[in-house]
């Protein structure tokens, strides 16, 4: 690449799935077409990349080598970017990143307090690449570590060096990378299997989709490394039926690594072979339990097995089987490449590298972050996040998805690392941060996942299977206002049960949820059986609105959404709600200016 | 072997002949039949569990096991209405009543006319964007009660105007 290409701007479009809701393609579509009809003395380039985190402002378009970042950027602003940024090299201040934080406008994504506190090694080339693109990948060190492996390398060094940085299974559980190679590399038995777990079935994470679209190769590189370490000449990638995109991204990926020679037989004239299919999923949450997806790949329905022989001496047709996580394979080719002391040196002790935590909820800036292990909670919800939604108060957040726990305020301090989140009754899990504010209803989300767990529990054991839908009846009960005090007990004792007598890892942590509502937020249960009342005003049996006529400024907002026409008041004046009308659907509620709508008990 | 008018055996048959006759591809058989006929026709089991040498309850269980296949016809436009965990505590609850009572139908079902089917699923992983729902794979972000009258009312019309 000459000098003058590489001083030629670039206009990098976010195209997501987060962004591509927002119509990022138009925007993609409408630059091309601009740039085609404009006569520009530096030719910019222009690029459909993968996710840039920050989905909530999207779509995101970059302006390299300038860095400047837009965001929120529609179709009509195209002319305005070309002819003022691209031409003139003019800032647009009104589609910079507002930080919320910081209280003004920033012109480079990487000064934004969401970007600042980021490490990012899985995520390293997303935002920054064209995914379908492998040049761009090998330009970024991609497939580097895959020729160091061929070359320079012996397989028993790769599994050393992997063993060596310490990395942890991304995908929840935390198992040690290295010990899984080295204990599959041991077993002679052909052929050997390497599998990537695509199957993010934890709702509120979506770490896995956003490096299977927008950087499909670093998955690739690492499956290699992997097969060339134990000795297995065939992989598959098991991707969620919802990944749509992925799917695709991932497919013309392995496509065209093939086409170069990374993928197929004699990979880079090294003799060694290797190869990659795609499965897809069939949609059944239990499928991302390494077993069940297993026996989904072969052709059975997905449940789980004990595990007795582990899956790496007998997996995937009960042949020695390699499983690891998309963020765990993406970690794989940096730690080959810069070595396990770089690994090491980022993070805490026994938790090296960085983990990605999809931050949702009730959150300012909603979207992917990469953090070295042992971020602090706070520094993720306030400096990353920005802090709650209209400055409410901070109630919780829930780890782990189903199979972690909430936690409450007073642990804001805590490190985010596997064994720290362990200790508290939560867990790392696949990286969800939920955020909660004083407007979710604890028991309302212990409901939520038992009814999630409920439909997707695949009914193997009855514990999971009956445990969970007699979880689930009671704490409807409790949000419906019919629940007794005995309940708590009852659910406490359910949950040891369904822990103790499960057979695999989503049965044995599903009532955490449960247990950990109860363990710290038990006074919104007993507000809930005793009281009759859902201080959060999610349980529609156990609330009421009114209007504190001291604070009302009599506007009329409410009247005006009310959908059942169920406020009256004249202007200037003070308003009720007919509580005979009222549907409690919250309007009022959420958009009162004055913070005068008061939540009641039944 | 009775064969339901509407479904068309000999592209049933093709789709089938495509893969491999190995237990493996099941699930890839029975999403392409889905994604082909919308839904599992019963006939087509009978072919499948054919052709891959397998009890028809073999292939029955997989149908019945996964969400993404169905046994019942779905309407034309799906609507995937995300209850997520993020999607959830930003009120899906309350964008999957509306469309419950715009459509007047409960999620699972289809409306009489054939026209929507209501789904819920349990992340889309546009968590960023909660509520989410998706029809027909286009994504449909921050969804409010006036925001999903509105985009249903223009996939009524854009069907009235086919007819």
């Amino acid at each position: 690449m000459n000098n003058e290409s590489e001083n030629r701007k670039k206009i990098l479009v976010c195209c997501g799935t987060g962004c591509i809701a927002n119509n990022s393609y138009e925007v993609y579509l409408k630059f091309k077409e601009k740039l085609k009809n404009t006569q520009i003395s530096v030719e910019p380039l222009i690029k459909a990349t993968g996710c840039n985190g920050l989905c909530e402002k999207g779509p995101v378009v970059k302006i390299m080598p300038d860095e400047i970042s837009y965001f929120k950027v529609s179709a009509e602003d195209v002319d305005e970017i070309v002819e003022k940024t691209i031409i003139n090299g003019e800032t647009i201040e009104k589609l910079l990143y507002f930080d919320s934080n910081e209280k003004k406008r920033i012109k480079s994504h990487k000064d934004a307090s969401f970007y600042k506190h980021q490490h990012k090694i899985a995520l390293r080339n997303i935002g920054e690449i064209d995914p379908l693109s492998i040049e761009d990948y090998t330009e970024r060190e991609g497939y580097e570590a895959l020729k160091k492996v061929l070359f320079q390398m012996k397989p028993n060094e790769v599994i050393k060096e992997i063993e060596m940085s310490e990395l942890r299974g991304r995908g929840g559980a935390g198992f040690p990378t290295g010990n899984k190679w080295r204990t599959c590399s041991r077993y002679d038995n052909f052929p050997k299997y390497v599998v990537c777990n695509g199957d993010e079935g934890d709702p509120g994470a979506f770490m896995d989709r956003s490096v299977m679209e927008g950087d499909p190769n670093t998955v690739i590189e690492g499956m290699v490394i992997c097969g060339y370490a134990i000795d297995s000449h065939r992989g598959f990638l098991y991707i969620r039926d919802e990944y749509e995109l992925a799917r695709k991204n991932m497919q013309l990926a392995i496509d065209n690594a093939r086409k170069n020679g990374y993928l197929g037989n004699n990979i880079l004239n090294s003799g060694f072979s290797f190869d990659l299919e795609i499965i897809r999923g069939g949609g059944a949450f239990v499928c991302g339990e390494s077993s069940a997806l297993m026996a989904s790949i072969e052709g059975n329905v997905g449940e789980p097995r004990a595990k007795y022989i582990r899956s790496v001496e007998k997996g995937l047709w009960n042949q020695p089987t390699v499983l690891n996580n998309v963020e765990t394979w993406a970690n794989i080719p940096p730690i080959i490449l810069h070595g396990s002391d770089w690994f090491k040196s980022i993070g805490i002790e026994k938790n090296s590298g960085t983990k990605v935590f999809s931050l949702v909820g009730k959150v300012k800036n909603t979207g992917l972050v990469e953090v070295p292990m042992g971020t602090k909670l706070s520094t993720l919800v306030f400096d990353i996040g920005g802090g709650i939604i209209k400055d409410r108060p901070f109630k919780a957040v829930q780890t782990g998805g189903p199979s972690g726990g909430c936690i409450p305020k007073e642990y804001l301090d805590i490190s985010l690392d596997f064994d720290s989140l362990n200790n508290i009754g939560s867990m790392m899990g696949s990286g969800g941060v939920i955020v909660m504010d004083d407007t979710t209803c604890m028991v309302d989300l212990a409901r939520y996942y038992m009814e999630f767990l409920s439909e997707e529990s695949c009914g193997k054991c009855t514990t999971c299977r009956e445990g969970i839908s007699t979880m689930l009846k009671i704490l409807t009960n409790i949000t419906e206002g019919k629940g007794e005090l005995d309940d708590l007990d009852l659910l406490m004792q359910l949950g040891e049960t369904i822990t103790e007598a499960s057979l695999c890892g989503l049965g044995k942590t599903a009532p955490n949820p449960v247990l950990t509502t109860i363990q710290y937020f038990k006074n919104e249960y007993i507000d809930h059986i005793i009281n009759k009342k859902c201080t959060a005003g999610v349980c529609k049996n156990l609330t009421s609105y009114y209007i504190e006529k001291d604070i009302c400024i009599g506007c009329g907002l409410c009247k005006r959404k009310c959908p059942a026409d169920a406020i009256q008041g004249n202007s200037k004046e003070p308003h009720i709600i007919n509580m005979e009308k009222c549907i409690k659907c919250g309007t009022c509620y959420s958009i009162c200016p004055t913070g005068a709508i008061m939540i009641g008990g039944k | 072997m009775n064969v339901e008018s509407n479904i068309d055996v000999k592209e049933a048959i093709e789709l089938i002949n495509k893969y491999p006759n190995d237990k493996r591809y099941t699930l890839a058989i029975l999403q392409d039949v889905q994604k082909e006929f919308g839904f599992i026709p019963s006939e087509i089991m009978g072919f499948i569990s054919e052709y891959l040498n397998l009890p028809l309850s073999d292939i029955y269980s997989i149908a019945t096991f996964y969400k993404a296949l169905s046994l019942k016809a779905k309407g034309k436009n799906i609507i995937k209405v995300c209850n997520g965990t993020a999607c959830h505590i930003r009120g899906s609850n309350k964008l999957i009543e509306v469309l419950t009572e715009i459509l007047n139908i409960s999620p699972g079902e289809t409306t009489e006319d054939g026209l929507f089917s209501i789904e819920i699923v349990n992340c889309l992983g546009a968590c960023a964007l909660a509520p989410v729902m998706v029809i027909n794979g286009k994504y449909y972000g921050s969804m409010t009660n006036e925001k999903a009258k509105t985009i249903i009312d223009e996939y009524k019309g854009a069907s009235a105007n086919e007819q």
